[in-house]
């Protein structure tokens, strides 16, 4: 079954202050949406009103093409809250149960329900241990563990791999990747190589604002502009190389990186490629061209140049 | 409902993993065992028998026990976050408050059930009063029902435990007995409006074995005021 999110004109505030300003996109089936952004930027407030647990204030939300304002939506929606809040006191089987039950599974399918989920999140040797027990790896797999006990629709899930170590990480991605198939997925996170490894589609916000969305590639397509090469050239005087590369025609500017190793930073002048160039010069003037790496451009710095001003 | 009975069990359950259940009916039937038959104005000494002692006992043990159990019901859901996990399931306000509600409920009901042993000890003794025993026990329970309502009230207040006790126990003074002072000192309209207001008229008529509809009205109108409110303020406050 198909479930659609659809955002229109979101906005909500904080007293004086917007945490979410107008925000609208849409989310498809098989879609598995990141959301990224700093601290503070509204990203937590928009997934909690989805998950129809914080009132809208202007916009809407459609869920299927139903608004959240007037259906209740909740038993279509799996969220894992950012700290991922749990009754410590409670075994991880009792808790299953009880959020299945809570969410209407019917009850002759619950203990296949919980089966499937202790496999899935990979439980089984700890299902017995009471929560408060679990590492924080294990906390986080319950976690995400009911949030997908009644076979949602959409998961929404707030930073899911917090916490865990770089297995666990990779295992959960696998995971997400997994049911990004054939849910609609609503993630975000702060690490950026996550996005990248999991997501189909990014969005970035910053003060309630969003500030860039489409695919890893497209974003950076965007926010590239010059090519920027790193080389390294041996010559008896680097001077005399720094100079031969800044005359270059296609050569915006040149920075001497290292000179015991005569490493150089080349940009390019915006639409042209310096490669040839480079090479041609290093040809006609007998140096020995050891290095030539096309510098990409990193999410990183895509995020830090759209959310600081 | 069935959520808010899903909600019920478990909090029930952790009552008695947790031990506050235990340290509750242990500490419930002692106080009112200690004063019931063996200290101060016990039921020996009034040499009646009637339970009358135990209801005057009870009434103040539970006074004091309510607040206890109900003071972690919102607030700690509100300091874990548990609350938003709560509420993003398909459990709206009322099925939530009306969980922990019935959950504190059926705690104060296990306990005076474990005091029927006196009920049956004093019938053998003696020629008890059924009518009023069975109006005591009445009582009470409606009793319990207001105090619960108000400390999941008070607890939907703060994310602080020990504030919602406090304020379950100031909110609770009130009904308990302010109302009914200020009704003795003041006079005409005033004083019968407080009198209406005071827990402890309306509690004496009926352990007395006055059944009256104005009674029944007070302790169930100020129940659902309670409900009320919680819902509302977890509603606000997120």
């Amino acid at each position: 079954m198909t479930m659609d999110i659809s955002i229109s004109h979101l906005s909500k505030s904080y007293g004086f202050q917007k945490a979410v300003d107008d925000i609208s996109f849409t989310v498809k089936t098989g879609e598995i949406l990141g959301f990224l952004g700093p601290n503070g930027a509204g990203k937590t407030t928009t997934m909690k009103m989805i998950t129809g647990y914080l009132d809208l204030e202007e916009g809407d939300i459609l869920i299927n093409g139903k608004s959240v304002r007037e259906h209740d939506m909740k038993k279509n929606i799996g969220y894992l809250p950012e700290h991922n809040p749990l009754y410590e006191e409670m075994p991880v089987i009792d808790y299953l149960a009880f959020c299945a039950q809570l969410q209407d599974v019917a009850d002759n399918t619950v203990p296949d329900r919980i089966k499937r989920m202790v496999k899935l999140c990979g439980l089984d040797i700890e299902k017995h241990k009471k929560i408060g027990e679990l590492s924080k790896g294990y906390r986080q797999r319950v976690g995400l563990a009911q949030a997908m006990i009644h076979d949602p629709e959409i998961l929404i899930l707030d930073e899911p791999t917090t916490g865990l170590d770089p297995n666990q990480i990779v295992e959960i991605r696998d995971l997400i990747r997994q049911l990004g198939t054939e849910k609609t997925v609503i993630l975000s996170t702060h690490i950026l190589p996550e996005v990248e490894a999991t997501c189909d589609r990014i969005l970035i916000i910053n003060r309630g604002k969003i500030v860039a969305d489409g695919t890893a590639d497209t974003l950076r397509k965007q926010a590239k502009g010059q090519q920027v090469l790193r080389v390294r050239i041996e010559a008896p005087d680097y001077n005399g190389v720094y100079e031969a590369l800044k005359s270059l025609h296609t050569v915006a500017s040149v920075d001497l990186l290292d000179k015991e190793a005569m490493r150089y930073e080349v940009e390019s002048t915006s639409g042209s490629q310096s490669n040839q160039s480079i090479f041609n010069l290093c040809v006609n003037k007998g140096w020995v061209l050891t290095e030539m790496i096309p510098f990409e451009t990193k999410l990183e710095d895509i995020f830090r140049d759209l959310t600081t001003n | 409902m069935k959520p808010a009975w899903i909600i019920a069990k478990r909090e029930l359950g952790s009552f008695f993993d947790s031990l506050v259940a235990y340290i509750m009916l242990v500490a419930f039937l002692g106080f009112s065992g200690f004063f019931t038959w063996l200290f101060g104005g016990d039921i020996f000494f009034v040499k009646e028998a009637s339970l009358q002692v135990f209801f005057g006992v009870a009434f103040w043990t539970l006074f004091f026990f309510i607040p206890a159990i109900t003071m972690r019901q919102i607030a700690e859901e509100r300091k874990t976050g548990t609350i938003e996990m709560l509420l993003t399931k398909s459990v709206n306000y009322r099925q939530l408050v009306l969980g922990k509600w019935i959950a504190c409920f059926l705690l104060v009901v296990i306990a005076l059930v474990f005091t029927l042993p006196y009920y049956i000890t004093v019938a053998s003794i003696g020629n008890i009063d059924h009518g009023a025993t069975v109006s005591g026990y009445l009582g009470l329970l409606l009793m319990s029902a207001v105090y619960v309502s108000i400390g999941i009230f008070a607890s939907s207040l703060t994310s602080n435990q020990i504030v919602a006790f406090l304020l379950a126990l100031m909110i609770g003074i009130l009904f308990h007995f302010i109302f009914g002072i200020l009704a003795s000192s003041t006079s005409g309209w005033l004083s019968e409006i407080f009198n209406s207001l005071s827990l402890s008229n309306h509690f004496e008529s009926i352990s007395r074995g006055v059944l009256d509809s104005k009674d029944l009205i007070y302790f169930i109108s100020i129940s659902l005021l309670g409900i009320f409110m919680s819902e509302y303020m977890i509603s606000k406050k997120k």
